[in-house]
Order: C-alpha cells, then sequence, then structure tokens
C-alpha cells in the first residue's frame, strides 16, 4: 500500500464527509442541524489538510487544521448565539420562518 | 494498519449520515461524536497523533458539547419532561454505541502492539509546534484575534441586549 494510494483513498473520504454535511445543510431546515452539518463539513477541510500533509511527512498539513480548529470554535460560538436570539423571539428553529428580515 | 484505517473511515462516514438524518438532535448530536472520534482514529492511523488529540479535545469535547448545552436550553418547558421518557431508549444508543465499540476495538489492537499501527512517519506535536511559532506565528496572531471577535460577539448576542430596531 504506497502512500499515494493512501492520499487518494483519504481525500475521498474527505470529500464523501464534506458532501454528507453539505447534503444536510440543504436538506435540513432546522437551523441546529444545519449549523451541525456546516461543522461537519468544516471537519472535513480541516481532515483533508491533514491527510495531505501526512503524505508529504509536512507538519504544515496539521498547522492549517488548527486554524480550522479555531475558525469552527469562533463560528459556532457567534452561531450558537443567534440561534438562541432566534428561538427566543419567533419561538421556532425553522430556518424559513426567519427568511424574511424585517431591518 | 491499513485496515484500521479504511474501517475507522467507514465509522466516521456512516455516523455522519447517520447524524444529519435524525429527528431528535440529541440524538444527531450523539452520531456527530462517533463521527468525530473516529476521524481522530483516522487521523491516529495516518501518523498525526496532535491532530488527533486535539479533534477530541476541541471538537468533541468543546464543540459538541456547546450544542448540548443549547439543545437543553432550547427544550425547556413540560414537553422537555415528556421527552425525557423516551431520551435514551436502547434502541437510539445502541448504534452509537456499536459504532464507538469498533472505534475501541481499532484502539484495542493499536495499544496491544501488534503493529504501530500509523502508517508512513508520524508527525508529533514538536514539528507542528516548531511551525505553528515559526513560521506561522502571525497566523496564531490572526487566530486569535478572530477567536477574541467570537467571544465579543457571543457575548454580546447571548446578553440580551437590544439590537437597535429589532425586538418589539
Amino acid at each position: 500500500m504506497s502512500a499515494g494510494v493512501l492520499l487518494g483513498h483519504g481525500l475521498a473520504v474527505a470529500s464523501i464527509l464534506f458532501v454528507i454535511g453539505l447534503i444536510g445543510v440543504l436538506v435540513r431546515r432546522n437551523l441546529l442541524f444545519q449549523l451541525l452539518s456546516i461543522e461537519i463539513m468544516l471537519n472535513a477541510a480541516g481532515m483533508a489538510f491533514v491527510i495531505a500533509g501526512a503524505r508529504w511527512g509536512q507538519a504544515d498539513g496539521q498547522v492549517m487544521f488548527i486554524f480550522i480548529l479555531v475558525m469552527a470554535a469562533a463560528e459556532v460560538a457567534v452561531g450558537l448565539a443567534l440561534l438562541l436570539r432566534v428561538s427566543r423571539r419567533v419561538r421556532d428553529l425553522d430556518g424559513d420562518a426567519v427568511s424574511a428580515m424585517r431591518g | 494498519m491499513i485496515a484500521l484505517f479504511y474501517l475507522a473511515s467507514a465509522v466516521a462516514l456512516v455516523a455522519a449520515a447517520m447524524a444529519i438524518s435524525r429527528r431528535n438532535a440529541f440524538h444527531a448530536l450523539l452520531y456527530v461524536v462517533v463521527s468525530l472520534l473516529a476521524v481522530a482514529v483516522v487521523f491516529f492511523t495516518i501518523g498525526a497523533p496532535f491532530a488527533g488529540a486535539l479533534e477530541i479535545i476541541v471538537y468533541a469535547g468543546a464543540i459538541i458539547v456547546l450544542f448540548v448545552f443549547v439543545v437543553m436550553m432550547l427544550n425547556l418547558g413540560p414537553s422537555a419532561v415528556r421527552d425525557e421518557y423516551g431520551f435514551l431508549t436502547p434502541a437510539m444508543w445502541i448504534v452509537p454505541g456499536g459504532l464507538a465499540a469498533i472505534l475501541l476495538a481499532e484502539l484495542v489492537v493499536i495499544i496491544s502492539g501488534t503493529g504501530d499501527g500509523v502508517t508512513g512517519a508520524a508527525i508529533g506535536p514538536r514539528e507542528v509546534g516548531l511551525a505553528l511559532f515559526g513560521p506561522y506565528v502571525v497566523a496564531v496572531e490572526v487566530a486569535s484575534f478572530l477567536l477574541l471577535a467570537g467571544l465579543v460577539g457571543a457575548a454580546y448576542l447571548g446578553s440580551g441586549a437590544r439590537i437597535s430596531g429589532g425586538d418589539r
């Protein structure tokens, strides 16, 4: 099993994981599930970086993974605060319920 | 040890697919945790133990726990008490538990020493730290700004303050 095959298969797994997250964002209408699917997508992107870094034996892939981790943490903090705000206001977590913003 | 990689990848994909198709948010979170643990095992098998540890500590340990807090906050009221009875029936936790058991079995195989469990050369925390605070030190500073902005934004949005023109 050569390293190149491992790279290809690892990237395939990462892209399937990304597509699963994308399907979640597109199909689900619950804002909580959409945020969760975005987390899955970010995780898949980080996985691609780590796998590519492991293929060439460089630490840069893991460094990029740490930056994606930081971004996911900041995104989820703001996203969940907005989610709580929306749920308090419209008593619902349906994404379509807040599609009409009125300033 | 390449079989460990494929097994963990399969667990990650199955758990992620199950997560986005659940109706109950709590059950979905259970599957997402299993998926993240599986990705951590993948990281370990390809020789990135530091990324795997961070995956468990930050993703499964902090971000998903934040999701659990929010799910618990949203479910207040009498219906939540009723839901509590049907919350963790065996049918609900037996599949994620089984997937996690597969990961545990992989861990046992790795630790029991029938091979080092790593395909190719491992990149440890030392190399990652040297790269992080060497060529990437400016990016670390920018990331800290991002975290500060996220903290301020979450504190403001969560404080219940009036946003101008909003909340009637």
